[in-house]
């Protein structure tokens, strides 16, 4: 007998809707029949056979949603291997359960990381109008209605990019629009970054308003020359007359288990460059808002999302035209112990270390950037003028980093406020590995912030 | 190449395929502009010797018909888009030479008020879009400016320039892909002037015929005496009809030849006096029209004097106020990094 398993369609994906069955139990089948449809929000597979045998059992109804990853979903009698999920695609993460196998392998740090992608901590959102209702939406989806809604109040604004129509967007960030706006307003490209860049930047200086989806910032260092020399520089060059109100869009940092080239964080490469406006969000509403502000900017804004965060879901408020204000961090938790600083995924990380260091009487504040320049560092001084002690969090390199000037700005700003030396919490100096333990390793870790935390305050 | 030797697909350019023969109007529309670019490319050169102009200057003299030819053909709105050898081409676009000259030596009187240099000078109102120095960026921008005439639908066409050094870069294919696949409005028009930087095209081109370049894009391309103005603009009349008819991209190899060096610190050792002495004496675009008036017998020799004169003053005028005008302000020093987020 062989169990047949809910396979994963990504590294990212932990659950997933049933969609079909193909087979009912009694059917022969062999080895490549497809038995079974599987969805998720990003996309659709077929679920082949594995072995030859006969259906024994279908365990999970059609149409049942949030089946999780490498659950039993059917049996197969006569089968000789003894375990036989359906195998995923090449590039798919053939483990897709990193909290399971780390836990069971009673590994700390591993289902310390692993269970951090969960936000385990919902705080209200102070900026909030009164009176306004909030729903709970994904920030993938976030994402989606801010584009749509700014698309529907400016005929200017257009989406372009690899997949970003036909496909409904390589993350399914797209989805819907080209239905919504047609293919004039939602426009697949080849794949050629640098090109398409280009193209975009030119048609912002002729006073268009594009979105420029990158299907990953690592593969915008093919058009990083069009986003700083061409886009950040020229209304300086040319004494203020040729504007360029355009927006880069896309994941940003490392998802799980995709390798160096595909896992890198740019906050610290974009956010050097004056003329540019750079943004990482956390959590839906902040997604929705600053992707409505970064739209409407008449300047080039680079938008850092994270595909770890894509599935999640945030309270987002409901009815109102919710723009959130560039440039301004955000104080996600307050406290007087420490004060730790991070933005995009690392902000939960840092939520999650602020629980753990306050059931040893450390009571972290936790802000969350939102915006990497211009940079709220008034926000992050006045925490440290009160905490006294401060750890920068980033999944960036530490050398010439995020959190190297955050630092600078600190010690210039509020020397003699510190009862510590600041510490820095980022990725490991490697390229980041593939193979899990040592990716566990190199990236930043809950346990990591609060062994840092802790350090900063002699603990 | 000696005019006189042109190839059949020139001769078609210059010849048949132009609508009208020029009339002495036009002609002499062309010894101006042309002249005015090249006497005004001498006092640069001279400003640059005397160290009133610093850094990078890239001077067009030598390929004065290209600008002028394609402006003789473009419409009003259509946009021009260049590299950093676009002095002649803010010229011809009808920015003012005070502005240009006063830029290259970083004044406030400067078009973008000293900040942009040589190689980045813009303006809106004349649809010149600079002025770039990363040798082919321009051809993504030009082709996303194209991109904006497409979506508006209002039957503009972008010009994007760019020499034979910049047809060896990756993003140009990209933009020609895209640019067919969409049949956006753009006409490509290579200044061929035989050198990239200093390196001669047969030494960096496996296929120098650059107006082949998209074939493999289905996009037309034909080979233009860029040393006759009269063939330039039929050339890009075509072209922009081509264009303005739905029918997408167009590309124009323009066979031209710089006088100067690369930029003015460009000792030129690649190639022998002897090679630009001949071009200078057989070639020369300003000689040709000079030629025409005077076959058609409309060289009025008061007329060209007259002409000469004007030139002559303007370019003093410029030289004047990029001399006298004062640098710019402290306070630009942070004005335009960012454009003001309207509340």
């Amino acid at each position: 007998m062989t169990d047949i398993l809910m396979p994963a369609l990504s590294p990212t994906m932990e659950e997933g809707t049933l969609a079909k069955w193909h087979v009912k139990v009694g059917d022969k089948v062999a080895s490549g029949d497809v038995i079974a449809e599987i969805e998720t929000d990003k996309a659709t597979m077929e679920v082949e056979a594995v072995d030859e045998g006969v259906i024994e059992a279908l365990l999970v109804a059609e149409g049942t949603e949030e089946v999780k990853v490498n659950s039993v979903i059917a049996r197969l009698a006569g089968g000789v291997g003894a375990v036989a999920a359906p195998e995923p695609a090449p590039s798919m993460d053939p483990n897709p359960q990193p909290a399971s196998r780390a836990e069971a392998k009673g590994d700390p740090v591993r289902a310390a990381v692993a269970s951090s992608t969960v936000p385990a901590v919902v705080l209200r959102d102070p900026e909030l109008p009164e009176g306004v209702s909030l729903v709970k939406v994904t920030v993938r989806d976030a994402l989606r209605d801010a584009m749509a809604e700014e698309m529907r109040r400016d005929p200017d604004v257009f989406l372009m990019g690899e997949e970003v129509a036909q496909y409904q967007g390589a993350y399914k960030v797209s989805r819907g629009l080209l239905d919504e706006f047609g293919p004039k307003r939602v426009i697949d490209t080849p794949i050629t970054e640098h090109g398409f860049a280009g193209l975009g930047v030119g048609a912002a200086m002729a006073g268009l308003k594009p979105i420029i989806e990158f299907m990953t910032f690592n593969f915008a260092m093919q058009a990083i020359d069009h986003v700083i020399n061409s886009a950040a520089k020229t209304l300086y060059m040319s004494g203020g007359q040729i504007k360029c109100s355009i927006v880069f869009r896309g994941p940003n940092g490392a998802a799980a288990r995709v390798g160096a080239q595909h896992s890198q964080d740019y906050g610290s490469w974009y956010a050097h460059v004056p003329g540019l406006k750079v943004l990482a969000p956390y959590d839906s509403a902040d997604a929705k808002g600053l992707m409505k502000a970064a739209i409407r900017d008449p300047n080039p804004v680079v938008f850092l999302e994270h595909e770890m965060l894509y599935g999640q879901e945030f309270d987002v408020p409901e009815g109102i035209d919710w723009v959130v204000p560039i440039g301004k961090a955000k104080i996600r938790r307050e406290g007087t112990g420490v004060t730790l600083v991070a933005y995009s995924r690392m902000v939960g990380f840092c939520l999650q270390a602020a629980e753990k260091l306050a059931e040893e009487g450390i009571e972290a504040e936790v802000i969350d950037l939102r915006t990497l320049r211009p940079m709220d560092t008034e926000t992050i001084v006045n925490s440290v003028k009160k905490t006294n002690r401060l750890v920068t969090v980033e999944e960036g390199w530490g050398p010439m980093g995020v959190g190297a000037y955050i630092c600078a700005k600190v010690v210039e700003d509020a020397f003699d406020y510190l009862d510590a030396p600041p510490a820095r919490v980022h990725q490991e100096d490697v390229p980041l590995p593939y193979a899990a333990n040592l990716e566990v390793l190199s990236m930043p870790s809950v346990d990591k912030i609060v062994a840092a935390a802790k350090a900063v305050s002699y603990r | 190449m000696a005019r006189g030797q042109t190839t059949a697909a020139q001769r078609k350019s210059g010849g048949a395929g132009g609508k009208s023969a020029p009339t002495r109007e036009e002609l002499l529309e062309y010894y101006r502009e042309m002249l005015l670019i090249r006497r005004f490319e001498e006092r640069a050169g001279q400003l640059y010797g005397m160290g009133l102009i610093g850094g990078f200057c890239h001077l067009y003299i030598g390929q004065e018909a290209i600008a002028v030819g394609v402006q003789a053909a473009k419409r009003a709105g259509d946009q021009m888009i260049t590299g950093y050898r676009d002095h002649g081409h803010m010229l011809v676009c009808g920015m003012d030479p005070r502005e240009v000259m006063a830029e290259l030596t970083g004044r406030s009187g400067g078009s973008s008020r000293g900040k942009g240099g040589s190689m980045h000078m813009f303006s809106t109102e004349a649809a010149f879009y600079g002025g770039h120095g990363i040798v082919g960026a321009q051809v993504s921008l030009g082709t996303g400016l194209a991109l904006a005439n497409a979506y508006r639908g209002d039957g503009k066409v972008s010009w994007a320039f760019y020499g034979d050094g910049a047809a060896n870069q990756g993003q140009v294919y990209e933009s020609f892909n895209m640019a067919q696949v969409w049949k956006l409005p753009i006409v490509y028009v290579i200044e061929n002037n035989e050198y990239a930087m200093g390196t001669a095209i047969d030494r960096s081109s496996s296929e120098t015929k650059l107006h082949k370049r998209g074939v493999s894009f289905n996009i037309p391309g034909e080979e233009v005496d860029g040393m006759d103005v009269t063939a330039v603009k039929a050339a890009a009349t075509r072209a922009a009809e081509h264009c303005r008819t739905g029918n997408g991209p167009y590309i124009l190899e323009m066979k031209t030849y710089r006088y100067r060096g690369h930029s003015m610190s460009d000792p030129a050792k690649y190639r022998t006096r002897e090679e630009v002495d001949e071009v200078r004496k057989t070639r020369d675009p300003i000689e040709h029209v000079e030629d025409l008036l005077e076959k058609a017998g409309w060289a009025d020799e008061a007329v060209l004097k007259a002409i000469d004169a004007e030139v002559k003053r303007i370019v003093a005028d410029s030289a004047e106020f990029a001399r006298t005008s004062p640098e710019p302000d402290p306070s630009e020093l942070y004005t335009n990094v960012y454009t003001e987020v309207q509340a």
